[in-house]
């Protein structure tokens, strides 16, 4: 825990700021309810705010969109289509060369449950969604595909016509001599694994404002983006204006992102079309719903992967055949998830032969783009467990084959087979320190003596390097070296930071870093109060981005752990060069060398003549108030700004080698689980991560980095997973569906250190914020196959995942339940079934008349505002129901056949909504009873999808109680009978409606 | 139970951190909406409208609520307080505040209003709780950045300090 910055460590001019675990600058306002997110700014008077209506499918196509009744709302200012946003932009770029378009709302077709088909701008957000209620949709639903994999098959269905079936990337790799490695090597062992969809997902919602001037063809967006700014070029090309009439700013503070709030991007795209449509303002905050089903994700992957063996465990070869799964549309930079480890395919080890197949494929789900880790938790997750398979194989001990396999200390830089030039580090000594500052040794002691008791704990490893600041060329490597030499070389990260003093001595310091909460502007105070030999508070730094008058490049931004290694460096590169200026001013000043002025306590002076000083801000103030008295040649002393770019990230190279990134830290972890032998929960008895990410700026800061990413990883390895039905349903739309790990899920990680300082960043520093990402949820996987015994596994390690794995499928519930059967989450069935019986205090007779008359009908189905006959077997019915959170408005037609009256009829029928769909079929049968009344039997198969789908089976199947309750008060009433609380054809009619599940 | 009108916008009346406030609300105006967008109250945040998250949490006539799963209008009379009240002066972090800040409790802060106001409310009526109890407590909440932790260690922190402080009859948490 970091300790207070107490008054005697303050007045310490002598330490250097950076390396102390400062108090935040930034915490003070958002303490008090001062912070300033995007939601928290006003807007400009006559503001409008939007709001979508979204896909309930995901395939399908669209046959019309009726946007009149939504229209007339009041206050409904206009409703955008995909027609609309075609007409006023250009589809996105895609990061591949295909012929495919990549729009930012549905153009004729849905591809994924929750993409925007229509947008309905109005006065306030109550209003716009009032709106997008009324708007009706024809769908022709298409088959859906899901499973990257099956996307392969030549018989899948296809979702763009420019790929090859649903690929949009195919390329091979080959480093060294891979086939001879196999063809020689003693051993061959593999594994397949599937890589699950989640996301890190920030409490903070997408938002952004958009201001269109007519007069000047030009955008003022405001919105919470996090970078990479390259996307601006993405954004301008599509509103069809040049880089220079796209201002996009960035608010203060912004709630968390974690490479999410990249994905803001099409709706950047979407709202400032809007505001050019209705010529107002147009703001949009995205809710949770949205966020969860629609907004981004990480990819998921099907990785196969071969290790050439030495007997000892030495890995000669590998062999990388994965499989990633974009969405349904590749949206810049998409495919880089894949790419961004290209130069990292050996991990920590020592490998000179890999060879690589690398395929992209299309798939009906949310698009994919940045998050926490990029590419890393694919990567390792099938790396690291290759390694676990290699011992237990050969029948060794796992930490013994990863430091058989470890890039020897000393021989750093070092340049892995794929191209990635490894900074600087010594594994050996990091994975030491983890042994011994971890206690293993007593973690061992600790399984044997659980496991003497018959108890399941297992141990797991793993070791990864951890990429930070990426090459903007990395992505191009996607294209072949023919293709790249066309497109011109693409490389470099341009970091940029300007320091400005201003005319009483105050230092600015400004960075197009957009940082979501990792205290940027408390380190660089820190950084550049160290350079000016003032205190962090003497310096004022802000972080924001207008695009408009800031220095900024593609590069800017806050992703790829660049801040500490690029953006804190260039910072200190920039205060250098105004202090270089400012000594030799001094210099003249005091008349000393120019090597003897030293910066320290808030005064520049002569080092050899403490007396001889004056005030920094004295100093600084000279080229405001005097320039004249400034020595000639010095230049000006007002303000400096630096672009800096390492020369050590270069383009790909003719053989495809790449310097993805120019950091590598490491990361040595190590953990104990233990599983209950009957819920089969996994519980993390210990787990300890060590860290080299180079020279540590804020210690506390650090590992605050470290637990937030640990704790993310927690939810990746054990609960979340964004989950889609065989049909592209999105069944995880809240966050009591989508489970984020609390207070009682995460424990505290013991965190190592070491210190190895980065030989290419100005302070030594590297990233650290993903590594856990990629290190922890590998690591739990390996305790839990030691623990099991059990080669498959899949995360999210869920119970009844597990239960799966170790006891095989569940046996088939005994016949004759009455409840409807739910489905299993990720089940390969999503039908609902179920079957029941009810008593009605009315003849059979008297029933059956009622369910064929319509007025019968409307009054006693909840919520049923109307019902048309269309013949005597043909009904149509609109009703409004609210399930938890939701309430919409369902058109239902229904059909009845296999009439027997009174004695029993098949129901069918379809309804849709706003809020979903549902289609079913039932068989209703009336018998009388001994009391006079009825026995209403009955059988059905139905099945939703849509919003309703994704808000969670509690929610439903509790409504649905009381749906069908009120339906039985109702009937029963009718029919002059007593309320028998059981369930009957309404149930059926409900989920025909769209109304359980 | 006055019965209120759909089409109507309704005068609210309430108590805000002390200070009376009023506005008009239409019923189905949610109080997360009202308290930011028609008072100006922006730190109470919205991390999910449908209860799971707690950035919302803050206390109505002395319980905690969800301010997503209320709405304004049934606010009218009551009192609230929310994360805005609990710093002695504009310039001065209360207890529990500063104890934050410390810790490094927070990173992006988005999360940090609601928990605060969960562990104000909680601390005056226990002032001697355990981890477990401050982890049962806050898991209520959903926070992104910090791993938890460092909150649990500024709440503990704080309860020791306010209990010392109580011991001088100081009590501002
Ligand atoms: S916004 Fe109220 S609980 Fe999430
Ligand atoms: S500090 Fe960001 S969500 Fe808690």
């Amino acid at each position: 825990m970091a300790k207070p910055a107490d008054a005697a460590i303050e007045r310490d001019v002598d330490r250097p700021w950076v390396g102390r675990s400062i108090e935040r600058v930034e915490d003070a306002a958002l303490l008090t309810g001062r912070g300033r997110f995007i939601d928290d700014l006003g807007t400009r008077p006559g503001t409008l705010y939007a709001a979508m209506l979204r896909s309930p499918h995901a395939h399908a196509d669209i046959l019309a969109i009726r946007t009149e009744a939504a229209l007339k709302v009041a206050g409904v200012v206009a409703v955008l289509t995909g027609e609309d946003i075609t007409a006023l932009t250009s589809s996105l770029v895609v990061g591949v060369k295909a012929p495919v378009q990549c729009w930012p709302i549905a153009v004729g077709r849905v591809r994924y449950a929750g993409e925007a088909v229509a947008i309905v701008v109005a006065t306030d957000r109550y209003v716009a969604e009032d709106g997008v209620d009324l708007i009706e949709v024809d769908y022709q639903v298409r088959e859906a595909v899901i499973d990257p994999l099956k996307a392969l098959s030549p018989d899948a269905v296809v979702l763009h016509d420019g790929f090859a079936g649903n690929v949009a990337s195919d390329r091979s790799f080959r480093y060294g001599d891979p086939e001879r490695a196999f063809a020689e090597a003693p051993h061959q062992i593999s594994i397949a694994i599937k890589y699950p969809r989640n996301s890190c997902t920030p409490i903070e919602t997408y938002g952004v404002v958009a201001d269109y001037d007519a007069a000047e063809d030009a955008f003022d967006v405001l919105a919470n983006f996090q970078g990479p700014f390259s996307i601006h070029a993405v954004i301008s090309r599509a509103l069809k204006v040049p880089g220079n009439r796209l201002r996009l700013r960035t608010p203060p503070d912004s709630g968390g992102s974690f490479g999410i709030k990249q994905g803001v991007f099409p709706y950047i795209v979407l709202i400032a079309a809007a505001s050019r449509v209705v010529g107002r303002p147009v703001k949009w905050i995205e809710d949770r719903l949205e966020h969860l089903t629609a907004s981004v994700s990480a990819t998921n992957r099907a990785t196969s992967i071969a290790a050439a063996v030495a007997a000892d465990g030495k890995i000669l070869a590998l062999d990388w055949d994965q499989v990633e799964d974009c969405g349904a549309h590749l949206r810049a930079p998409e495919p880089a998830t894949l790419y961004r480890m290209h130069g990292n395919l050996t991990g920590a080890y020592a490998i000179d032969n890999v060879a690589v197949r690398n395929r992209v494929v299309v798939t009906n789900k949310t698009p994919t783009g940045l998050n926490r880790g990029f590419g890393g938790p694919q990567v390792y997750f099938a790396l690291e467990r290759l390694l676990q398979r290699i011992a237990v194989e050969l029948g060794l001990d796992p930490l013994e084959v990863i430091k058989r396999n470890l890039v020897p200390a000393g021989s750093f830089p070092y340049r892995t087979a794929t191209g990635a030039l490894l900074d600087s580090g010594d594994y050996q000594e990091a994975i030491a320190r983890g042994v011994q500052g971890g206690g293993l040794a007593e973690l061992k002691a600790r399984r044997d003596a659980a496991r003497a008791q018959g108890r399941l704990y297992g141990i797991g490893y793993t070791a990864v390097v951890e990429p930070s600041v990426s090459n903007m060329g990395y992505i191009t490597t996607v294209l072949t070296a023919a293709e790249r030499r066309k497109a011109g070389p693409k490389n470099g990260a341009q970091a940029t930071a300007t320091v400005a003093l201003d005319p009483v001595g105050g230092i600015t310091v400004h960075v197009a870093s957009v940082p979501q909460g990792q205290g940027h502007r408390t380190v660089l105070s820190q950084v550049v109060a160290d350079v000016f030999g003032v205190a962090p508070a003497d310096v004022r730094v802000n972080t924001e981005i207008d695009t408009s008058k800031d220095a900024w490049s593609i590069a800017s931004g806050n992703y790829a752990s660049r801040f500490a290694a690029a953006v804190a460096g260039t910072a200190k590169l920039a205060a250098g060069r105004l202090a270089e200026r400012l000594a030799r001013v001094a210099a003249s000043q005091l008349n000393i060398d120019f090597a003897d002025v030293v910066f320290r306590g808030g005064r520049v002076g002569s080092k050899s003549n403490p007396d001889n000083s004056i005030a920094f801000t004295r100093l600084a103030a000279l080229s405001h108030w005097s320039p004249g008295s400034l020595p000639d040649d010095v230049g000006n002393t007002l303000r400096e700004t630096v672009f800096w770019t390492p020369p050590e990230l270069a383009a790909p190279d003719d053989s495809d080698r790449v310097n993805s990134s120019l950091c590598h830290g490491f990361i040595f972890d190590f953990c104990g689980v233990e599983i209950d032998p009957v819920t089969l929960e996994t519980k993390i008895d210990r787990y300890v991560t060590m860290h080299d990410c180079g020279t540590i700026l804020h210690p506390g800061m650090v590992d605050g980095q470290i637990r937030g990413g640990f704790a993310q990883a927690i939810g990746a390895a054990l609960y979340e997973e964004y989950a889609y039905a065989p049909d592209g349903s999105f069944l995880t739309g809240t966050l009591a569906d989508y489970l984020l790990p609390t207070t009682m899920e995460v424990p505290e990680p013991t965190i190592l250190h070491m210190e190895t300082p980065s030989p290419f960043t100005p302070l030594g520093a590297k990233g650290v914020g993903e590594g856990n990402c990629m290190s922890t949820p590998v690591c739990i996987a390996n305790a839990v196959a030691d623990a099991l015994g059990i080669k498959d596994i899949t995360l999210p390690l869920a119970p009844a995942r597990l239960a799966q794995i170790v006891r095989g499928d569940e046996p088939a519930a005994p016949a004759g339940g009455r409840a409807p059967v739910a489905p299993r989450a990720g089940g390969n069935d999503r039908k609902l079934r179920g079957e029941g019986s009810a008593s009605v205090g009315a003849p059979p007779q008297q029933v059956w008349a009622m369910l064929l008359d319509p007025e019968t009908l409307k009054s006693v189905i909840p919520g049923c505002e109307r019902v048309d006959k269309i013949s005597d077997t043909h009904f149509r019915a609109e009703v409004t129901l609210g399930i938890g959170p939701v309430t919409g408005r369902y058109r239902a037609d229904v059909k009845l056949s296999d009439l027997d009256p009174p004695r029993a009829v098949t129901l069918g029928g379809t309804a849709e909504g706003a809020l979903g769909f549902g289609g079913g079929e039932g068989r209703i049968t009336l018998a009388p009873d001994s009391n006079g009344g009825t026995t209403m039997t009955y059988v059905y198969e139905a099945a939703i999808g849509g919003k309703v789908a994704s808000i969670g089976g509690r929610l439903l199947d509790g409504a649905t109680r009381v749906i069908i309750g009120r339906f039985f008060t109702a009937l029963a009433a009718t029919a002059g009978g007593k309320p028998v609380p059981s369930e009957s054809w309404l149930t059926r009619l409900l989920r025909l409606i769209g109304w359980s599940r | 139970m006055t019965r209120l009108s759909s089409a109507q916008r309704h005068l609210v009346r309430f108590t805000l951190n002390g200070k009376p406030v009023q506005g008009e609300a239409e019923p189905r105006l949610l109080l997360t909406d009202f308290l930011r967008q028609t008072i100006g109250a922006t730190g109470t945040h919205v991390g999910c409208e449908h209860g799971v998250c707690g950035a919302c949490t803050i206390t109505v006539d002395g319980e905690l609520a969800r301010a997503c799963l209320t709405l304004a209008v049934q606010i009218d009379g009551c009192e609230l307080r929310t994360v805005e009240g609990l710093a002695p002066a504009p310039d001065r972090l209360g207890v529990l505040q500063a104890a934050f800040r410390r810790n490094h409790a927070l990173q992006c802060g988005f999360c940090t209003a609601g928990i605060l106001m969960s562990l104000d409310h909680y601390l005056r009526a226990h002032p001697k709780p355990s981890e477990a109890e401050i982890r049962d407590l806050l898991s209520g909440h959903l926070c992104r950045c910090t791993g938890y932790t460092p909150i649990v260690q500024a709440a503990l922190e704080a309860a020791a300090e306010l209990a010392e402080l109580s011991r001088s009859d100081h009590r501002d948490v």
